[in-house]
């Protein structure tokens, strides 16, 4: 059995993002990338998965630049068998990308498809579950836990108030919550031996018709500051000034 | 055109987020409906009547709707939508995995987690945690949106009349299956809606701890207790109580952070709360920099101080 895994680059959790001058977009320029940090959760899930004899391939796909490549080879290290950049230099949509996916799902074959529930960057969270009805498959999102038997994935997901589990017959797309696992600490050796496997670049143009609606961003801001607010000297301070603003009784 | 509410049932019955929806929608222009799929749910049915805005209420009251599963209710969903100019969910756990489903079948680019509405399609979304706001358009054409909950005050549950009209169920899709559920079950409110929220961060240093020093607290203000990420993924509180960008967005009218380091992606979950309160031993830390009222200090003793001049 093949596993995708759809990663993205997105710019590093630990920057401060701030808007171009234009204030018409995220400033990229000099910052520093790395894979989404939910898409490392599904790598980590497929190899996993792989290690305990259940699949047999796993595939790591980017879209986008050249420069995706860096997060290929990461995906590589972390125990991809092979990697695949479709390349271009437009900022896809969900939809797109999910249209993107459905092509390369027909030529690729793979029995599951993996993602992170949501990209660090717009936080949208709809890729897994568009490519999902796209395909007409059944879908798992936030998933916290994943067994497979029987052409069965057990499913356990992240839900508001507690967590629920779903059975859903393969193929099937599952997006990856954080606590579906600890991504491995990439060592130099696999750094190394990730050199030796296979990079693919395909000119997305190639997989056909991935023509879909996409939003336009007009403007990106800074959220209104919040007002300073106050250090105060003791317990007493406090709750007089919880009481003046009326939010204690 | 018309605006189709997708209503999310717990065990309590119409999900308050749903109403925020409601009221989402009623700023879209054009009658609201909403949509009730479930199983046995004639009883919400008829609560939801009520619903200040609401003109009409369609049913659909099957036992393959009963456990929310997006593969059979996209594709009623999609059989509906062709009477609708928009679709609208609340950005809950349900919404958000439901209407992206919903969207592909009817090839719309949707927008999700709304927080304000601009214009009929020039919505507000937060990216990057809560850090940057977008503002973005959508193309013409149908309109699927999540709202985000806390930033919508819900529908009056009095004043409307609306409609109940029974519709047919699409079926079965075979796809998946509902197993099992485990929600937190607790007399405290709901983390989500909960007017009053204090939370721990990893500095309580264990599940004892956590449970032993906030809850005590939380019960003399009707609060509910929240988490950071380091705290639940140490085990010391479970997944639900996580607050930020990957858990709940809250917006109570007060939020008392105990131990809590203030990273962007747990600041990006309480940003819309009236007063921050943080109390931390580290003044350099960044949650300092969201609160409105800030105490540098251990956490062990200042709730106990708290809650002695909580009842003088
Ligand atoms: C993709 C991604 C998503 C994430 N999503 C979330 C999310 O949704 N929510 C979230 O919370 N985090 C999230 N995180 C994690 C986040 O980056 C931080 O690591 C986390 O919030 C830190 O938790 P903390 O404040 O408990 O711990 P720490 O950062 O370790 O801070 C502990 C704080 O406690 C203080 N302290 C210690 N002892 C005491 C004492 N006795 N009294 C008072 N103060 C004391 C210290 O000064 C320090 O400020 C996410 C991270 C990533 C990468």
């Amino acid at each position: 059995m093949k596993i995708l895994v759809q990663i993205k680059r997105v710019i590093d959790y630990q920057v401060t993002v701030r808007p171009t001058a234009d204030g018409r977009n995220v400033e990229t320029a000099g910052v520093k990338m790395s894979i989404n940090p939910f898409d490392e959760n599904a790598l980590e899930a497929a190899v996993r998965l792989k290690e305990a004899g259940l699949a047999t391939e796993v595939l790591a796909v980017a879209i986008g630049s050249a420069a995706n490549q860096d997060v290929l080879r990461h995906a590589l290290a972390m125990g991809a068998d092979r990697a695949l950049l479709l390349e271009t230099e437009h900022t896809l949509g969900s939809l797109q990308t999910a249209k993107a996916l459905k092509a390369l799902v027909a030529r690729e074959a793979p029995q599951l498809v993996l993602t992170g529930k949501q990209a660090i960057d717009d936080d949208a969270a709809e890729t897994a579950q568009m490519l999902a009805a796209l395909l007409d498959w059944p879908q798992a999102t936030f998933a916290s836990a994943i067994t497979l038997a029987d052409g069965v994935a057990t499913v356990v997901r992240e839900i508001d108030g507690g967590q629920e589990t779903l059975q859903l017959n393969l193929p099937a797309v599952i997006s990856a919550d954080l606590r579906l696992n600890d991504p491995r600490f990439i060592k130099l050796p696999a750094l190394m031996m990730a050199k030796k496997k296979p990079l693919e670049t395909l000119p997305l143009a190639e997989l056909g018709a991935v023509e879909a609606p996409a939003l336009t961003l007009e403007a990106v801001n800074e959220p209104p500051a919040r007002p300073a607010g106050r250090v105060l000297g003791n317990v007493d301070e406090l709750v007089a000034a919880l009481r003046a603003a009326k939010v204690l009784s | 055109m018309s605006v189709l509410v997708i209503a999310e049932i717990d065990t309590h019955g119409l999900k308050t987020a749903t109403r925020s929806a409601i009221s989402a929608a009623a700023q879209l222009g054009g009658e609201v409906h909403v949509l009730l799929a479930g199983e046995n749910i004639q009883g919400i049915a008829l609560q939801a009547k009520e619903i200040k805005g609401l003109s009409k209420i369609l049913v659909a009251d099957s036992p393959e709707y009963a456990q929310g599963i997006a593969e059979n209710l996209s594709p009623l969903v999609r059989q509906l939508a062709a009477d609708y100019q928009t679709i609208v969910a609340a950005a809950t756990s349900f919404g958000k995995n439901l209407l992206p489903r919903v969207a592909a079948l009817l090839d719309v680019a949707m927008v999700s987690e709304v927080t304000q509405i601009l214009a009929p399609r020039r919505f507000v979304r937060p990216i990057y945690a809560g850090n940057l706001n977008a503002t973005v358009a959508a193309p013409v054409g149908q309109l699927v949106l999540t709202i985000r909950p806390t930033t919508f005050a819900p529908a009056e549950l009095q004043g409307g009349a609306a409609e109940v009209v029974a519709v047919a169920s699409t079926g079965d899709a075979g796809k998946a299956r509902f197993v099992s559920r485990e929600l937190a079950v607790s007399d405290r409110p709901e983390l989500a809606t909960a007017k009053v929220v204090i939370s721990g961060g990893r500095s309580l240093g264990s599940k004892e701890a956590f449970h032993a020093t906030l809850t005590p607290l939380a019960e003399q203000l009707g609060a509910a207790i929240g988490a950071t990420r380091a705290a639940v993924d140490s085990g010391m509180a479970p997944n639900d109580w996580q607050v930020g960008q990957t858990g709940t967005v809250i917006a109570p009218e007060l939020y008392i952070a105990f131990g809590v380091s203030g990273a962007a992606q747990h600041v990006g979950g309480i940003k819309d709360a009236k007063i921050i309160v943080a109390v931390n031993t580290d003044p350099d830390a960044p949650i300092f920099k969201v609160a409105d009222y800030g105490l540098v200090a251990d956490l062990f003793t200042v709730i106990p101080a708290l809650q002695s001049a909580l009842k003088g």
